[in-house]
């Protein structure tokens, strides 16, 4: 009897020890993550590109006359070749000289590698290009992006967001701000009942509305829901004064089927 | 096994295709007054002129179109557009408005009506649109007298505020209050009523005898009031429409601010009796008396709730004059504020889901409004004197009245009437012929 309760407590105490050691969250405090910024990528190609001082301007030109020199080296004009008889039959010796020409071309390979490595060093260190600035920010824009996504599904798993149906941030609070300004919110709404009104729009690539859904149309109908007709009206009606709404000009796909989600219940609550 | 995982599969597909629809919440949008266009009426060939009394009335179709424009500016929900910038004619925008034209001036909203006049006969159509979708809204007719052509502004306007509020009008309401004239120290009081925006203003009383307190019921067209006949004061019930008067009863002591029950079956009111002031209601029907609040502390203004199931009154049992809730049987009495200040004269709303009340903190007087447990006080308006709340029937508007200061002889003393909306920004005066006070808002005429 007490050889297996020893027997017992020993395993339970081993399986123990097992699971805290293998289940590193156990061990670990939770990763406490930043709150997500909305952060507007604009395209700053033509403010980056401003004129070079004088001097910079110099180097920069003596560069690019190098670099010319260098390219023209590189790239020289394709040599004439002597037209050939078309009725000569080649010797069995030229046969011989073209093969070994050739040959000659094979065996130096490493003449060619150095000329392309000196020209890459000489990129890094010294020639500057502003539009790769625009291609490192693209670059960044692209990781935001991405960071952006995967901070959010960390931490607001529950929560939808119009990353994952189709809309950056920047350009749903475009959208948002546009719908902002032409939603006139009916000033005598109970602030105490729903006031969520939710719309299913169609839309053309341009951003105008094809088609209007209210989704919850039942409740117009219901008792005391007097005001939800004024409600869902003033929100077709903000639909209607925006259009064509601000969508992106790519990702239509992704987008040609929106849902505005009208909530009254925020501003007159406060 | 295998037919699992695709299964699996085929619902993680699925489901991720369904969650492709873009969601945007918004939460934020304009608070201004929604733009309306009002059109004049057009008024159809071959129509006369009104005669009222001794004014005829030419252009009745304007008319009629400013007594709604003047409606919805006072409302502070609507932004009545200027008519110099209509281009659109009224005949053709009532048969089929050009919509592109009233976008171009940012109407949402149109009215457009026409009118017949033959002999003794007002016919009155209106049609309400919706600008930007291009639909009409609404579409009514009416017929009456040429006299009451103001009524069916005020009908069209309580039409038009309800398709585009959701809830009911106050346009086609009365207003019974005291009438004043006089210097301070010999005031002259007349019973009064008058339409919601100030006009056809008629006197009920001569001013001969003091009137005090007087209520509209919340059923029908009858007044109750306090006056005062020979030094005692006499609880009157009087019906508007016939002017038929009656005494309720003569009661010993000082009497105060009878109300009806909102059944109209019953009168609220308080008076004093052997040094103790106390709740009463009196049955219309049977004239019984029944006492309501039993306590050594004054309590008057009693208010019932819409359903009837609760009384509000003040009391000083406290120590202080403070508001407190009942049960209409007088139980589970329960005190509800407990701010700074004396708070009185609570009304409870028709909507049911606030009270209004006159506070006193700090020699300043205020008109608010809190939930009906005491929470969410809000002061709509300060001034030197202000007091006697009183719902509009649709619970958005209420209307007080303001005594100004009088110099030590006595000048520059008046009192007006004036409303403010739950938003407290829309604080409007009320012109009235003379000075007034305690004034009390009638129900829907044409409800």
């Amino acid at each position: 009897m007490t050889r297996s309760i020893l027997l017992s407590i020993i395993f339970h105490s081993a399986m123990i020890v097992l699971t805290a050691l293998s289940l590193p969250f156990m061990m670990r405090t939770p990763v406490d993550l930043p709150p997500i910024l909305s952060v507007e990528l604009i395209q700053i190609t033509d403010k980056t590109s401003i004129p070079f001082a004088a001097k910079a301007a110099k180097i920069l030109e003596e560069i690019k006359k190098k670099e010319e020199e260098r390219i023209v080296s590189q790239q020289a004009p394709p040599s004439e070749k002597k037209k050939e008889k078309p009725d000569r039959i080649p010797l069995p010796e030229d046969l011989n000289k073209e093969k070994k020409q050739i040959v000659k071309k094979k065996q130096n390979p490493k003449e060619v590698k150095e000329e392309i490595k000196q020209a890459s060093e000489f990129e890094k260190d010294e020639l500057f290009d502003p539009n790769q600035i625009a291609a490192l920010i693209d670059k960044s824009k692209e990781e935001t992006a991405k960071t952006l996504k995967k901070n959010k599904k960390l931490t607001q798993s529950s929560v939808r967001t119009s990353f994952a149906t189709g809309l950056t941030l920047s350009q749903e609070d475009a959208l948002k701000a546009q719908i902002f300004g032409c939603w006139s919110l009916p000033l005598g709404l109970p602030y105490h009942k729903n006031l969520l009104v939710r719309i299913k729009l169609k839309l053309k690539p341009d951003g105008t509305v094809l088609r209007t859904e209210i989704l919850d149309h039942a409740r117009m109908n219901q008792p005391g829901q007097g005001f939800y007709q004024v409600l869902a009206e003033s929100a077709l009606r903000a639909v209607r004064i925006c259009q064509p709404l601000r969508v992106p000009p790519t990702g239509y796909e992704k987008w040609k089927d929106l849902q505005l989600n009208f909530d009254a219940n925020e501003m007159l609550k406060g | 096994m295998k037919k699992l995982i695709s299964f699996i599969f085929c619902l993680f597909i699925f489901n991720s295709s369904a969650e492709a629809l873009v969601e945007v919440d918004i939460t934020r949008g304009n608070l201004e007054p929604l733009p309306i266009a009002v059109s004049p009426l057009h008024v159809e060939s071959g129509s006369k002129d009104i005669k009222q009394g001794n004014t005829i009335i030419k252009n009745i179709g304007e008319r009629i179109s400013e007594v709604i424009e003047i409606n919805f500016r006072r409302s502070g929900l609507f932004n009545p557009l200027k008519k110099n910038s209509f281009v659109q004619n009224p005949d053709i925008a009532h048969v089929k408005p050009r919509f592109e034209d009233w976008r171009l001036i940012k109407a949402q909203a149109l009215v457009t009506g026409q009118v017949i006049v033959s002999d003794d006969k007002l016919r009155v159509e209106f049609r309400l649109w919706d600008v930007v979708a291009a639909k009409e809204m609404i579409a009514l007719a009416f017929s009456t007298t040429p006299n009451n052509w103001r009524r069916v502004a005020h009908i069209i306007s309580d039409k038009v505020y309800q398709r585009l509020t959701g809830e009911e009008g106050y346009f086609d309401t009365r207003i019974v209050y005291i009438a004043e004239s006089g210097p301070k120290s010999q005031r002259y009081k007349k019973l009064a009523i008058m339409d919601q925006d100030g006009a056809n203003v008629k006197y009920l009383t001569l001013g001969n005898e003091l009137v005090l307190t007087p209520r509209f019921s919340p059923k029908n067209q009858l007044v109750t009031y306090l006056s005062y006949f020979r030094n005692l004061p006499r609880v009157y019930l009087l019906d508007i429409e016939t002017g038929v008067q009656e005494v309720v009863g003569d009661f010993p002591g000082m009497t105060f601010a009878p109300r009806f029950s909102p059944d109209g079956k019953k009168i609220i009111m308080s008076f004093a009796k052997d040094g103790n002031s106390d709740i009463y209601t009196m049955n219309l029907e049977t004239r019984l008396v029944e006492k309501i609040t039993d306590h050594t502390s004054i309590d008057t203004s009693p208010s019932y709730s819409p359903d009837g199931k609760y009384i509000c009154f003040n009391s000083d049992r406290s120590g202080l004059q403070q508001i407190y809730v009942m049960r209409s049987d007088g139980s589970q009495v329960k005190r509800i504020t407990f701010g700074k200040g004396l708070y009185g004269t609570p009304v409870w709303s028709p909507r049911g889901d606030l009270i209004a009340f006159t506070k006193v903190h700090k020699g300043q007087f205020y008109i608010g409004v809190m939930r009906t447990d005491g929470s969410g006080e809000r002061l709509l308006t300060e001034n030197f004197y202000q007091e006697a709340p009183s719902w509009s029937p649709n619970g958005r508007v209420l209307i007080f009245y303001r005594e100004t200061k009088s110099d030590a002889e006595g000048k520059g003393f008046s009192a007006k009437l004036w409303s403010i909306d739950l938003t407290g920004y829309n604080e409007r005066l009320i012109e009235t012929e003379t000075d007034g006070s305690d004034p009390s808002w009638s129900s829907l005429l044409s409800k």
